[in-house]
């Protein structure tokens, strides 16, 4: 017999960047209401950058959030790269995939170690575990350190990135420095290895609810950068079309706003990307996915943490390969490239840890007059409330604090950043 | 030593980034014995477990929405320390740049008419609401700078943070002068302590630090003048970080 009524009521909900709610009412066995609020206190960063110099933009959204700083910085200076003509040298699109690898893996190791493995091996938070399995602990600790320091001799520090500018960098790497990297980066390996060990080996919920999942894209490498919107259910749009794939909308249960493309809701992420990008995966990366039995298309949310350990190793390779080119072809100091002229609009993509995230900005004199962001956790939310009505009545047999516990492992595997999201997560069960 | 006797400190985020909660994660990474000599209580971005009984707070973000200031005064009544923690906290940081428009503008630019449905009015810091003992300033804080005021206050004294200008530590860096590369930069009037970061890495002081207790702001004013900029680039250039204290300033004058 059903149980008359169960709710969950999860308010702010932990080990996620920002603040949401989950709320989900089942009466008589009828899901009634099942909702993630998005209570993060509206940001405002495009009314900030109205009237602001365009070379103040990649400082100001850099400050969106602290997990992607680099990503926004990134996302930005394309924009405004476009809107006034610049065209970056090659040796600053080099150090600038370099850079995104790296907050790409301080963000998955993040994520991987220290908001979701607690969840498996039954602790509340990484402090516990430290205690229960240092060295797991301190493998993750070691990987971000190795991150965190490739970020610095680029662009001074993760968060915020400081040597980033329109047209090119103000500061490069020291030749030493690369080759101190490079050591590094390659020793990494074996940690790397293990985390992939672990994620093979980790209970992750066989849970399943197929949808459509879009990414950047380029034939020719596996993009974070540039490149064109492509969706799993087909269709390829120029990042400029933006958004006619995006079609936000103003939800009253939500500060972020929703999207959708072609279905009711799409997903962004490492997921989306691996089903998306998986041809253009480095080799040993397409190894560790067969590892953990991922193969594209996948359509288990849960799984987003899965193809987040694939991306670490992917961008482990690349950006040891890049180091290598980088060296070969040896750093110069140069200026950063001038801007062609002062007015302009321009539509900047990066994918980033979370997912696809377009910068827009209209500069009118050298001074920002129109800006719209659209981030990755915003283009997520409805995908996560269609996943979690699907998921609740499959588990309505469990106990309230196991649904629970499953919805929020279910939202934190989409790995939110709510800050970004409002330019949000909690979750209430009522 | 058993965990009851060890000091139990919380974090908690308002409007911000939680990029200064990743740099206290940071933090551990170099210094990990930080977690022998106390007990996080309350953590939410790492942390499921949560208790109301800590005794230093530290806080990140800016008050933006009256909802803000209860759960504000709630902490300030419980804790026998408050931290703010990082600019967004200790000077509204780029959060207050929304106060140099009207709020009613900034709500419908960016949620059209739905504006209504979301709380929000002018952004502050947080000791415009509550009585706060120590900052650890910066966009984010600093990570030594975090360890080193832990290490103060555990030892029951208020973090030593500088209230001289950038420009002696900049000096002490020995890097060359932004002006001198023809670069704009605030180091003359904003509090030191960061390692001189942005300029060692080829930017100009944005200020995030917030103001020397008596800063010439004038005399910097002429020196930016001079170097070409007008006055419109250095009102931007003075409102990244410092548009709330800014502002305080010419209300008092």
């Amino acid at each position: 017999m059903a149980v008359e009524r169960m709710t969950v009521d999860v308010h702010h909900l932990t080990r996620v960047e920002g603040h949401g709610n989950i709320v989900v009412d089942v009466v008589n066995g009828e899901l009634k209401q099942c909702e993630l609020e998005i209570v993060e206190t509206p940001r405002f960063f495009e009314a900030m950058l109205r009237g602001r110099p365009y070379e103040e933009s990649s400082h100001i959204t850099s400050r969106i959030c602290g997990i992607c700083a680099v990503g926004h910085a990134t996302a930005s200076l394309r924009a405004t790269e476009k809107a006034l003509g610049v065209n970056p040298s090659p040796q600053t699109v080099l150090l600038r995939k370099l850079n995104f690898h790296g907050e790409i893996l301080d963000s998955h190791i993040l994520h991987a170690y220290m908001l979701v493995a607690p969840d498996f091996l039954g602790v509340g938070s990484v402090i516990p575990l430290a205690k229960a399995a240092p060295e797991v602990v301190l493998r993750a600790l070691r990987m971000k350190q190795v991150a965190g320091d490739l970020c610095k001799i680029i662009c001074g520090r993760h968060t915020h990135p400081i040597a980033m500018t329109v047209g090119g960098f103000t500061h490069f790497p020291l030749t030493s420095e690369l080759e101190a990297l490079h050591k590094r980066l390659v020793a990494m390996r074996t940690d790397v290895d293990a985390t992939v060990e672990l994620y093979s080996q980790l209970p992750i919920p066989a849970f399943e609810r197929d949808t459509e999942y879009i990414a950047l894209h380029k034939d020719d490498e596996y993009c974070f950068i540039d490149g064109v919107i492509k969706s799993t259910d087909g269709g390829e749009w120029p990042i400029e079309d933006y958004r006619k794939v995006t079609n936000e909308s103003i939800v009253k249960h939500s500060s972020a706003k929703h999207t959708h493309n072609q279905r009711d809701s799409y997903a962004v992420g490492a997921l989306a990307r691996f089903n998306v990008n998986y041809d253009q995966l480095h080799a040993r990366a397409k190894t560790a996915a067969a590892a953990m039995k991922l193969k594209p298309k996948v359509i288990k949310p849960f799984y987003n943490t899965a193809a987040q350990v694939v991306e670490i190793v992917h961008c482990l390779e690349d950006a040891i390969s890049l180091t290598e080119q980088i060296l070969k072809m040896g750093v110069r100091a140069e200026e950063p490239v001038p801007i062609a002229r002062r007015s302009g609009e321009g539509v900047g993509a990066c994918d980033v840890p979370r997912g696809t995230l377009f910068h827009n900005y209209v500069i009118d004199k050298g001074r920002v007059v129109g800006a719209n962001c659209i981030i990755p956790t915003g283009q997520n939310l409805a995908n996560i409330e269609a996943d979690m009505r699907a998921l609740v009545p499959t588990i309505l047999d469990k106990s309230q604090a196991d649904i629970t516990h499953m919805m929020e492992m279910l939202v934190r595997a989409y790995d939110p950043c709510i800050s970004c999201s409002t330019h949000l997560l909690n979750v209430k069960f009522e | 030593m058993t965990t009851q006797t060890l000091p139990r400190i919380a974090f908690f985020e308002f409007t911000s980034c939680e990029g200064c909660q990743l740099t206290v994660v940071d933090t551990l990474q170099a210094h990990p014995e930080l977690l022998n000599v106390v007990e996080i209580v309350q953590f939410r971005e790492a942390m499921s477990e949560r208790g109301e009984d800590y005794q230093i707070a530290f806080v990140e973000g800016s008050c933006t929405r009256p909802h803000d200031e209860t759960r504000l005064k709630e902490i300030r009544q419980q804790a026998k320390i408050v931290v703010a923690l990082g600019a967004c906290a200790h000077l509204g940081g780029i959060n207050a740049i929304r106060n140099r428009q009207p709020l009613e503008e900034v709500r419908q630019y960016v949620y059209g008419d739905k504006a209504d449905w979301f709380d929000t009015y002018v952004a502050r810091p947080i000791e415009a609401v509550i009585t706060v003992d120590a900052v650890i300033p910066g966009c984010p804080i600093d990570r030594n700078e975090f360890a080193m005021a832990v290490s103060h206050l555990l030892q029951g004294r208020m973090p030593n943070i500088p209230d001289y200008p950038l420009c002696i530590e900049c000096k002490l860096m020995e890097n060359v002068c932004m002006f001198q590369r023809g670069k704009a930069c605030l180091g003359p009037i904003t509090r030191s302590g960061c390692g001189a970061i942005c300029p060692a890495y080829g930017d100009g002081c944005e200020g995030c630090r917030g103001l020397i207790p008596k800063p010439n702001i004038e005399s910097l004013k002429q020196v930016l003048r001079e170097h070409g900029m007008s006055e419109e680039e250095i009102d931007a250039k003075m409102t990244m970080f410092l548009t709330y204290q800014k502002m305080r300033l010419e209300e008092k004058r």
